[in-house]
């Protein structure tokens, strides 16, 4: 009885914290606010200045619909890889100890700081066709990169993969290693334990890192262009397509831009529904 | 008036160093009055001669070297100017200044840009009715073959642009330097599927010059200015397709008298010899 008197006056009290609770403070709401207007009216601004009449013609057009197709493909490629080499580094970042190891999460964060276009010109002077690694494809395999789809996927990759990896990276430090512990107690070896415990804990992170990655790659521009190239059906993605189309035709990049704005957040709302809400 | 700015370096808009140039010029020059940007406001000064102020000139990619040079000369004959250049692409020069940029003067690569300007915000009207409304003409460019230095692939004529095998560059149709590969092609009868259309013609001459492409279309001022890092070809069919540069002093100029000194310079003796060291004809 002793020990339960001090509860009872606390209940009250609890609720009506949670009564107070329910009118967010105008410290936060006024610079919310703020941002959502900051964030949207850009896009407002596509909106109003749209040519609608004849919107529909101009969606017909195959060169758009290949844009726009090569773009998804891509970049859908490109969160691929990134998933399939982002997660391994992203693990070995927060999991393990090896020398250097702070130099490495620093020089995966470099794409992030550096303009793509600059990140485009180093991936031509090592892969180009007279690049450090570039050469011996050349003259060993006949391979050259520059110029093919493949090149617009490896700089997707090189400028979407660093989002993935911190993103995987800060969800597999704040998981919680005592799972991981009694499973390996329990007799699990270290890659079962990674595949059974650690990945569906992770899951909602390596989704949102996914997600992220697949948006920076899908507006991916500078390290496209320097390092690709643009050609209509081979690298000519929708970004690409859309600085070509302000040079000569302002009213169609704006349409453009309308195309791929509503594709992304299409696809990114339909993802969220169905993964990270789920 | 002192017969030497008190710095050959040209101010650019967002340096910090301008407003030390400016200060400098102000202490040199104590004597008369030096009062920046709002001096043309109250009428002519002491002098009705007297230039000064901030001029801003927007200038096709491709003038770069040559209205630097200008810049200075022009600063030192008028120390009371500041000239700030803006150097990008025509059409997107053509787009900031129908989007309401500060611009006095325009020199744009081809006719049609220029046009783009003055079908919307037009030009100064005192000024086009003595010049002409489309601008006026002061240089002229032409296409030439670019290729790396030991020209790997062996070019000799446009015709072997059209080889297989051979990755070449092009402009994007959208840019002047692609309009102008457009019709060379058409005046050489031959159809060239390039590996890639650049977005300016700098970019083109990058992938040449990092030997990505065989051989790209830019013009002879670029490979004047590439120097040893690139080898330009002449080739017959690029007289099809000479692109004109006109320049125009245009509406609501901030800075109508220096803007038409600075045209009169580039259309002067000083301003020809400039563009022909550069590797631009005469119109």
């Amino acid at each position: 009885m002793t020990t339960a008197s001090p509860a009872t006056p606390a209940a009250p009290g609890r609720r009506r914290l949670r009564a107070r609770s329910g009118r967010p403070p105008w410290i936060l709401v006024v610079p919310a606010l703020a941002a959502v207007a900051f964030l949207v009216l850009p896009f407002a601004g596509l909106l109003v200045s749209a040519p609608w009449p004849d919107m529909g013609e101009r969606l017909r057009d195959p060169e758009v619909l290949s844009a726009l197709w090569l773009s998804l493909t891509t970049a859908t490629a490109a969160t691929v890889v990134s998933l399939l080499l982002g997660v391994p580094l992203a693990w070995l970042l927060a999991r393990t100890e090896f020398p250097g190891r702070r130099l490495v999460r620093a020089l995966v964060t470099v794409p992030l700081v550096i303009p793509p276009v600059v990140g485009g010109v180093a991936l031509l002077l090592v892969l180009g066709r007279n690049g450090i690694l570039g050469t011996h494809l050349d003259t060993w395999f006949g391979i050259t990169i520059p110029f093919t789809t493949a090149a617009v996927v490896m700089a997707q990759v090189f400028v979407a993969m660093p989002f993935l990896v911190i993103s995987v990276e800060g969800s597999l430090r704040g998981a919680d290693r005592r799972y991981e512990e009694a499973a390996a107690t329990l007799g699990a070896s270290r890659t079962t334990v990674f595949t059974r415990v650690t990945l569906p804990m992770v899951l909602p992170g390596i989704a949102a890192g996914a997600v992220l990655c697949w948006a920076r790659a899908l507006g991916e521009f500078g390290a496209t262009i320097t390092f690709a190239g643009n050609f209509p059906g081979t690298t000519q993605t929708m970004p690409l397509a859309v600085y070509m189309a302000m040079q000569r035709d302002p009213e169609a990049a704006v349409v453009l831009s309308l195309v791929l704005l509503l594709v992304s957040l299409a696809v990114l709302v339909t993802l969220r529904e169905r993964w990270v809400n789920a | 008036m002192p017969e030497t700015p008190p710095s050959s370096r040209i101010p650019r808009r967002d340096t910090p160093a301008l407003s030390l140039i400016a200060a400098a010029t102000c202490l040199t020059l104590a004597a008369t009055a030096c009062g920046g940007g709002e001096s043309d406001e109250d009428g002519q000064g002491q002098d009705a001669g007297e230039l000064s102020g901030e001029l801003d000139v927007f200038a096709a990619a491709s003038l770069t070297d040559v209205f630097e040079d200008l810049a200075a000369d022009f600063e030192a004959e008028h120390p009371d100017v500041d000239v700030v250049l803006n150097f990008a692409g025509s059409s997107e020069l053509a787009v900031q200044i129908n989007s309401g940029a500060p611009a006095d003067v325009f020199a744009a690569a081809d006719t049609a840009t220029m046009g783009q300007v003055t079908d919307d915000l037009g030009l100064d009207p005192d000024w086009a009715g003595e010049h002409g409304e489309d601008g006026a003409l002061f240089a002229t460019n032409t296409l030439q073959i670019a290729v790396p230095p030991d020209n790997p692939a062996g070019i000799e004529t446009f015709d072997d642009l059209a080889e297989d095998g051979t990755d070449v560059a092009f402009c994007a149709d959208e840019v002047p330097c692609g309009a102008a590969t457009a019709e060379a092609m058409e005046a050489a009868g031959t159809d060239i599927t390039p590996v890639t259309y650049e977005e300016d013609v700098r970019a083109v001459l990058t992938k040449v010059e990092l030997g990505e492409v065989d051989a790209g279309l830019v013009y002879t001022t670029d490979v004047v200015s590439a120097e040893d890092r690139v080898e330009g070809i002449d080739f017959p069919e690029a007289e099809e397709a000479v692109n004109d540069y006109p320049i125009g002093l245009l509406s609501g100029a901030q800075n109508p008298e220096a803007g038409e000194a600075w045209i009169e310079h580039v259309l002067g003796e000083d301003g020809a010899a400039e563009l022909d060291a550069a590797g631009f004809g005469t119109p």
